[in-house]
């Protein structure tokens, strides 16, 4: 349960001195004057405007495209910290690619009684149209997103995997160039690992899983859903940084088994295709025959193998939040060793025991629902009131398979910058992952902050911000 | 390069340009209306700016009175009128967006910021004191955004279709207001008084189109006369607005993506022609054809040129 004296806080020692990483940091902000991080905010906030480094709120009418609050503060990991977080993600996200080959092939894993079957076959995000299909490399989730929160020094749990479209990335990139900006001095008192390689690993990874990796000029676009979409910024960025085409559906077609697209001359052929839009939309002949934001053909051209689709399609099963809970057995399974990273305990309450459990314990816990994402839907037993707790009660009985349910986590705090001056606020961290030839991750990530006092809800369709996230160098 | 990209550059460049156009009319009736030395009464002024851009019926479907408050409303800031600066600066931006890639990072600014600031803008605020300076700024605007295309952009197809969406719309407006005002420029209206109507409209159509000042350079007696005007306008490739000089642009870009591209398709003959015709055409031949005929079949031509380029590189 989270209770404001027992979280970890990442600056300080509970004697209140700043721990080793976070030495001169602490003593830099001692040195400022007062207003010296507002006016700094200030102007960050006039580059990201500026730049259009902005987000999408669904439903919000005025203002659809926002800023997400950027905290100037740096959160610091330590080297010997990332070593074994990056250990840990490396292990899962090598056990998820297993696992994903594994279910849309042989199904060792339930033949071995280890899921129960009904889970994955029954699963809307499981695709039976993947089936014995084997992508290059056997990767299927290349770009994973890895959510973890810390509790302690030394404890760090998984919240989630992130296997679809993982988004945020644009965030770290500008958020670093941002801080390199506001605090030059800060960068050269401390030796912080660099982030902005990210795009040519991208790159890198993306040109390793085209059919012919051999060929020497590889066309690789990323498919974005357009201007509207919530992340369009990201989309845009990440394509002119990769050097490559930025493409909606309407400008791919598919004609004799292959993916093109059209171009102010004759049609170019498409190698490897990044997309940032969902399954369903993918193709309207294979999936969602509404869908006006795919590519007609485009499935079956992946299956002949003309072309790459990154993530593949059908990754959705591995972030699955009722898969989730049998990570742990999915890493033991496929890689014969124990976890490096912890699962948060998990109560999947489409199972009566379970259910009981949480039914009786709906105050200290936190419920999810099994699709849902955002931050949308979700009940935080200890920060909400006993009436809405009796509401979310009837919904929860009415749909139980729906939800699944953790004990809430004391999220660790770092220093952030808020009205009355510096104060701790509640952490989470995404690091960026890439799986093609080899598996590159980011040093680092995104660190997104829960700006309002006690709250632990981080994301940024709830008021979350986002800060820069140094990984030290030994 | 996708043939979307195109497309939106084309458009970017397009509604940039119109954005200014449509600025500089409101310009000149505000001129009109503050000192109307001509004796008409206040709204023939406005009339001037909504006719021009070809928006008087639309206004008149919403708003009884012609006067500052509901021209500036509807011509500004309406949501409804699809050729207010604020239409033409949010579909600049836009497009500008759903092509942030390819174009450079000063052009986006340019763009970005121009719609950031201009949203921010309380339409209240802006009274009759303040239009002029607010008017001055989304002039001003539209200048750094044509600075930030020449100065940043790589000469290559991108920069081309920018190019060829800025001129099609310069010529386009320019054709436009000779048109709406033709009956002005007629020779016979030479034979005038200092004080006439003709006197105001000319001054007008010049000032609309940025051309009062280099009006009196290019004509050195510097006399004002219907004939003078029009081949000014129409004719004189050193005027930046005259349909000549946009033609020109395009005909040079015309050359210039057949090079990159190695090809040559019909839009490029097209553009080609249409110079050539201005070129070669006398004044006094236009008058002959007679005026409303000539810039009534050069804003098809132009239409159709736009349509063909549109056609050969795939805009989507």
């Amino acid at each position: 349960m989270a209770d404001e004296r027992t979280f970890f806080n990442e600056m300080l020692e509970e004697t209140g001195e700043p721990r080793q990483a976070y030495a001169r940091l602490a003593q830099w902000l001692e040195d400022k004057p007062a207003n010296f991080l507002t006016k700094k905010s200030r102007d960050a906030e006039m580059i990201f405007r500026r730049l259009g480094i902005t987000f999408a709120v669904y439903g919000a009418q005025e203002a659809t495209e926002r800023l997400i609050p950027f905290d100037p503060i740096p959160r610091i990991i330590s080297a010997s910290e990332w070593r074994r977080l990056s250990a840990g993600i490396d292990q899962r996200v090598r056990a998820l690619n297993a696992f994903l080959h594994d279910i849309y092939h042989r199904q060792e894993i339930l033949r071995a009684g280890r899921i129960p079957a009904d889970l994955i076959l029954q699963n809307e995000a499981f695709l039976p149209e993947m089936a014995g299909f084997t992508p290059a490399r056997k990767v299927y989730a290349h770009i994973i997103g890895t959510d973890l929160v810390r509790v302690s020094e030394n404890e760090f749990y998984v919240l989630e995997d992130n296997t679809r479209t993982p988004s945020g990335v644009s965030y770290m990139m500008e958020n670093r160039e941002t801080m390199m900006r506001l605090f030059p001095e800060l960068f050269q008192s401390h030796r912080v690992a660099p982030v902005e390689q990210y795009p040519e690993n991208l790159r890198q990874t993306l040109e390793s899983v085209a059919p012919d990796p051999a060929k020497s000029n590889q066309t690789i676009v990323v498919l974005t859903p357009g201007i509207y979409n919530s992340a369009y910024f990201e989309h845009a960025f990440l394509a002119d940084s990769m050097g490559v085409e930025l493409v909606e559906g309407r400008d791919l077609f598919v004609d004799s088994g292959k993916v093109f697209m059209r171009t102010t001359r004759a049609p170019k052929q498409v190698d490897v295709i990044y997309r940032r839009i969902d399954d369903a939309f993918l193709d309207p002949l294979t999936f969602n025959a509404d869908s006006m934001l795919g590519v007609p053909g485009l499935f079956d051209a992946y299956r002949a193998g003309s072309v790459t689709i990154c993530n593949a399609p059908g990754t959705g099963i591995a972030d699955d939040k009722a898969i989730y809970a049998y990570v742990p057995d999915i890493i033991e399974f496929y890689t014969g060793q124990k976890p490096i990273l912890n699962n948060v305990p998990t109560w999947n309450c489409s199972r009566p025991d379970d259910l009981a459990y949480v039914l009786d314990n709906l105050e200290d816990i936190v419920v999810k629902e099994v699709h849902g994402s955002g931050g949308y839907g979700m009940l935080i037993g200890p920060t909400t009131s006993r009436r809405e707790i009796a509401e979310f009660r009837r919904v929860l009985q009415n749909n139980p398979s729906n939800y699944i349910a953790q004990p809430t986590l004391a999220l660790s705090a770092c220093p952030t910058h808020v009205a009355s001056g510096v104060a701790p606020r509640h952490v989470d961290l995404r690091p960026y992952v890439l799986i093609g030839d080899q598996v590159r991750i980011t040093p680092g990530g995104l660190t997104r902050v829960a700006l309002k006092k006690g709250s632990l809800v981080v994301n940024s369709s709830q008021g979350g911000g986002t800060k820069d996230t140094w990984v030290l160098e030994d | 390069m996708l043939g979307r990209t195109a497309s939106s550059l084309f458009w970017m460049s397009r509604y940039h340009e119109r954005a200014q156009n449509v600025t500089r009319l409101l310009e000149v009736g505000f001129r009109g209306a503050i000192i109307s030395h001509s004796g008409q009464e206040d709204g023939t002024h406005w009339t001037f700016a909504l006719s021009c851009s070809g928006s008087e019926k639309g206004f008149a479907q919403r708003y009884d009175e012609l006067n500052l408050r509901n021209v500036a409303a509807f011509m500004i800031f309406s949501k409804e009128n699809s050729d207010s600066v604020r239409h033409c600066l949010e579909l600049a931006r836009n497009n500008a967006r759903a092509v942030r890639t390819s174009i450079t990072a000063e052009l986006w600014e340019a763009v970005n910021t121009t719609w950031i600031e201009f949203n921010e803008v309380n339409p209240q605020t802006i009274t009759q004191e303040r239009l002029p300076d607010f008017l001055a700024w989304v002039n001003q605007r539209s200048h750094l955004f044509r600075g930030a295309l020449l100065n940043t952009v790589l000469r290559d197809d991108g920069y081309f279709f920018s190019q060829m969406g800025n001129f099609v719309e310069r010529a386009d407006n320019t054709a436009r207001i000779l048109n709406t005002q033709y009956w002005t420029l007629l020779p016979d209206s030479d034979i005038i008084d200092d004080g006439s109507v003709e006197r105001y409209q000319w001054s007008a159509i010049l000032r609309a189109l940025a051309g009062r000042r280099s009006y009196r350079f290019a004509y050195p007696n510097a006399r004002l006369k219907a004939f003078n005007i029009a081949e000014f306008l129409i004719l004189r490739t050193e005027m930046p607005r005259s349909l000549a000089h946009c033609y020109d642009w395009i005909a040079d870009t015309a050359e210039d993506l057949a090079q990159f591209y190695g090809s040559r398709e019909p839009s490029l003959d097209l553009a080609a022609e249409i110079s050539r015709q201005l070129s070669e055409t006398q004044m006094r031949e236009i008058y002959q054809q007679g005026l409303h005929e000539f810039l009534t079949e050069f804003v098809g031509k132009n239409n159709q040129f736009a349509q063909q380029l549109s056609e050969d590189y795939n805009f989507a």
